[in-house]
């Protein structure tokens, strides 16, 4: 176990350093200077210099991502945002409490929305529910989660008007216009819509498969004949096993959610890491792009470590070495 | 009164292929503390006739008829909340695959609790203290340490045991062992058998026994079912099987058991496959794979009926019980009839 926990630490630096080098050799390869932009249109060579000796970035790009790092690992400042010098910790900070909220929440709509459908119509094969969520399926999965937004946007939003169709409101710090869990929900509830679609059609699916195939299995047969109830073999024996794979794929899912939220969140103009770096890249701040970078990979690297233990301690035959 | 007395049982499967008549009017009976076995090839259906004794089989695609009658109810006929309670506690089961039986995010202790409190009022402490028991009655060492392990931490035999413990853990009239020992080693098959028939000693439970192998039922069994295409081909006492077999799979079973007084040469396999259950033979199921088949065994199913005196031994063959007293006698010897 130990063992096991050092040598996920040191794969997470290995890890942790290529990805953030090759953000850096990404952005060397651009030819743009953002001392140009951060002096502004009318400024003289001496002033694009002098911006540039400002910023750091007339040193060579080795010297930069050092001074990176050793800002990082020994401060843990991410440094200052090329674009208006605002800390890029506190850009983070603020952004990454949204992505959180679209992404896990959106994975909480999904699998509750996969769960019952897919268990329902796996215990009723071929039956009107059955055919009923197929059809949802084969939608949710050839439908572009983009299209869904928009018509998502257009029916409930501005047809309807049952929801808002832009903005993101604190869960625990209310601003003056919005805030608290009520508001917050309200506002995400279709951009978690719009994100959970596809991946609630992939998990009805699976779901559907695992629990049709562990209806099979022998142990399920072994707990029928020891006179259990239905309700009992399915909670305890079917589901118990079932739900394995489906956990080990909602780990993976959630990491590739997180890339897949820059999507969402421009749709729903949700100042989360997606737009944050969006926003970063348009304007040549690298700091900003870097900050998201490091954080999204940490938060990965963190969740998958978590998500690794929580598998192991739910499949006794996993061992951690 | 018998234990339990099965009449006429039928089990068919609605499959994409067509109906498939797995167990097509199978009859016997087990007294108390008797010991019961089955044998047949693979696919006789032999399995599934013990599941649809406990109400096993997939719900469906199955159509069942007939009678089981357990201590004066029929199985296949009453509620399955009654079902459940007899399941388990008056009949137990274990299976053909001890390697997948066991549930494996579940620690074998946790199992056996289960299957305990399922039918007994008992606290956790008192549940557990039995399972250890009965996982120290067969065999496991240290039990008290290993109760708490995993399926996966077991060995194939160790977990047969495991399930043999947990059919026992509520002292079940009927015990139905389907081919326990066919997936373990020689020594462990070995092992298990001697271990089931002290316990049924000690616990005075009847067993039915399912295998391929005779060699098991001469160990074990009172009675004999021998099944060929999910019927009943022979029933004998197991003495008078082994002394006067009447039919000729039966015979071809015998043969084919490996004999060390014989010329190893002389081994008989029956020939051919074991026929279709989609579309079984017409007239006597064997008929195509017999050495001794006449012109009424391709059109008339012969019946379940005494050949010689015995009334308990029957069986389903049209020769008369001169030809099949001479033709056994010869397959006795280690010789079958040059006709194969
Ligand atoms: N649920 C089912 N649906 C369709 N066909 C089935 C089903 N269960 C069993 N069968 C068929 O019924 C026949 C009898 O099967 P059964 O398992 O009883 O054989 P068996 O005598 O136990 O053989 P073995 O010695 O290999 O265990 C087989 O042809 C099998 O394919
Ligand atoms: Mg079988």
């Amino acid at each position: 176990m130990v063992r096991y926990l050092a040598r996920r630490v040191i794969w997470a630096a290995v890890l942790f350093i290529a990805v953030t080098l090759v953000a850096y050799v990404l952005f060397f390869l651009i030819p743009n200077d953002p001392a140009k932009l951060v002096a502004g249109k009318a400024a003289t060579d001496a002033d694009v210099k002098r911006a540039a000796h400002f910023l750091g970035t007339d040193r060579p790009f080795y010297v930069q991502y050092a001074k990176f790092l050793d800002r990082l690992v020994i401060h843990q400042n991410l440094g200052f945002s090329f674009a208006n010098r605002q800390s890029v910790n506190s850009i983070v900070g603020n952004a990454a409490p949204v992505t959180a909220s679209l992404v896990f929440g959106g994975a909480i709509f999904w699998m509750l929305l996969a769960l019952p459908i897919g268990i329902l119509s796996a215990l009723r094969p071929r039956s009107l529910l059955d055919r009923a969520s197929m059809t949802f399926v084969l939608i949710g999965i050839s439908a572009h989660p983009i299209w869904i937004g928009l018509i998502f946007a257009y029916f409930f939003g501005f047809k309807l008007g049952w929801t808002p169709i832009t903005g993101y409101c604190d869960f625990i710090n209310p601003s003056t216009d919005c805030g608290g869990p009520v508001q917050w929900a309200y506002h995400l509830v279709l951009p978690w819509a719009t994100f959970a679609i596809l991946f609630a059609a992939l998990y009805v699916r699976m779901i559907r498969a695992n629990v049709l195939d562990t209806m099979n299995e022998d142990y399920v047969r072994t707990a029928r004949s020891k006179g259990a109830p239905e309700h009992l073999v399915l909670r305890s024996h079917i589901l118990r096993n079932a739900m394995l794979p489906v956990v080990t794929m909602l780990g993976m899912d959630i990491s590739l959610a997180l890339g897949g939220a820059v999507f969402t969140e421009t749709v729903y103009s949700l100042p989360g890491l997606g737009k944050t770096a969006i926003f970063g890249l348009n304007n040549n701040d690298i700091p900003t792009v870097e900050g998201v970078i490091v954080f999204a990979t940490l938060a990965i690297i963190v969740f998958n470590l978590v998500v690794d233990l929580l598998y192991a301690w739910i499949d006794p035959r996993i061992r951690l070495t | 009164m018998a234990l339990l007395e099965v009449r006429d049982l039928k089990t068919h499967f609605r499959t994409d292929d067509g109906i498939v008549k797995a167990v097509d009017g199978v009859s016997f009976s087990i007294e108390k503390g008797q010991t019961l076995g089955i044998v047949g090839e693979s696919g006789s259906g032999k399995s599934v006739t013990c599941l649809t004794i406990m109400g096993l089989n997939p719900k469906r695609n199955t159509i069942s008829s007939g009678e089981a009658i357990f201590k004066g109810e029929n199985l296949l006929a009453m509620s399955s909340s009654r079902l459940r309670d007899i399941r388990g506690n008056d009949i137990a089961m274990i299976f053909q695959d001890p390697m997948t039986s066991l549930n494996p995010v579940h620690r074998i202790g946790a199992q056996l609790v289960e299957a305990i409190q399922l039918h007994r009022d008992v606290t956790k402490r008192q549940a557990r203290a039995r399972a250890l028991e009965l996982l120290n009655a067969v065999g496991i060492p240290r039990a008290e340490r290993r109760i708490d392990d995993y399926p996966h931490q077991f060995s194939g035999g160790m977990r047969q045991r495991v399930m043999i413990a947990m059919a026992l853990v509520n002292d079940p009239d009927l015990l139905i062992a389907d081919e326990p020992t066919t997936a373990l080693d020689v020594t462990t098959q070995a092992q298990i058998l001697t271990l089931m028939t002290d316990l049924q000693k000690d616990f005075g439970s009847a067993i039915i026994i399912i295998t391929h192998d005779l060699g098991v039922i001469a160990e074990v069994a009172d009675d004999v079912v021998v099944m060929y295409a999910a019927k009943v081909a022979e029933h004998a006492p197991v003495d008078n099987l082994f002394k006067r077999p009447h039919h000729p799979y039966t015979w071809g079973l015998l043969g084919s058991l490996p004999r060390l007084d014989a010329d190893v040469e002389r081994l008989v396999q029956i020939r051919g496959q074991p026929p279709s259950l989609l579309n079984p033979p017409r007239g006597c199921r064997f008929h195509p794979r017999c050495p001794y088949v006449m012109g009424i065994c391709k059109t008339v199913e012969p019946e379940l009926l005494p050949a010689g005196d015995e009334a308990d031994h029957v069986q389903a063959c049209h020769l008369d019980v001169a030809t099949k007293d001479r033709e056994a006698a010869k397959v006795l010897a280690g010789t079958m009839a040059e006709a194969s």
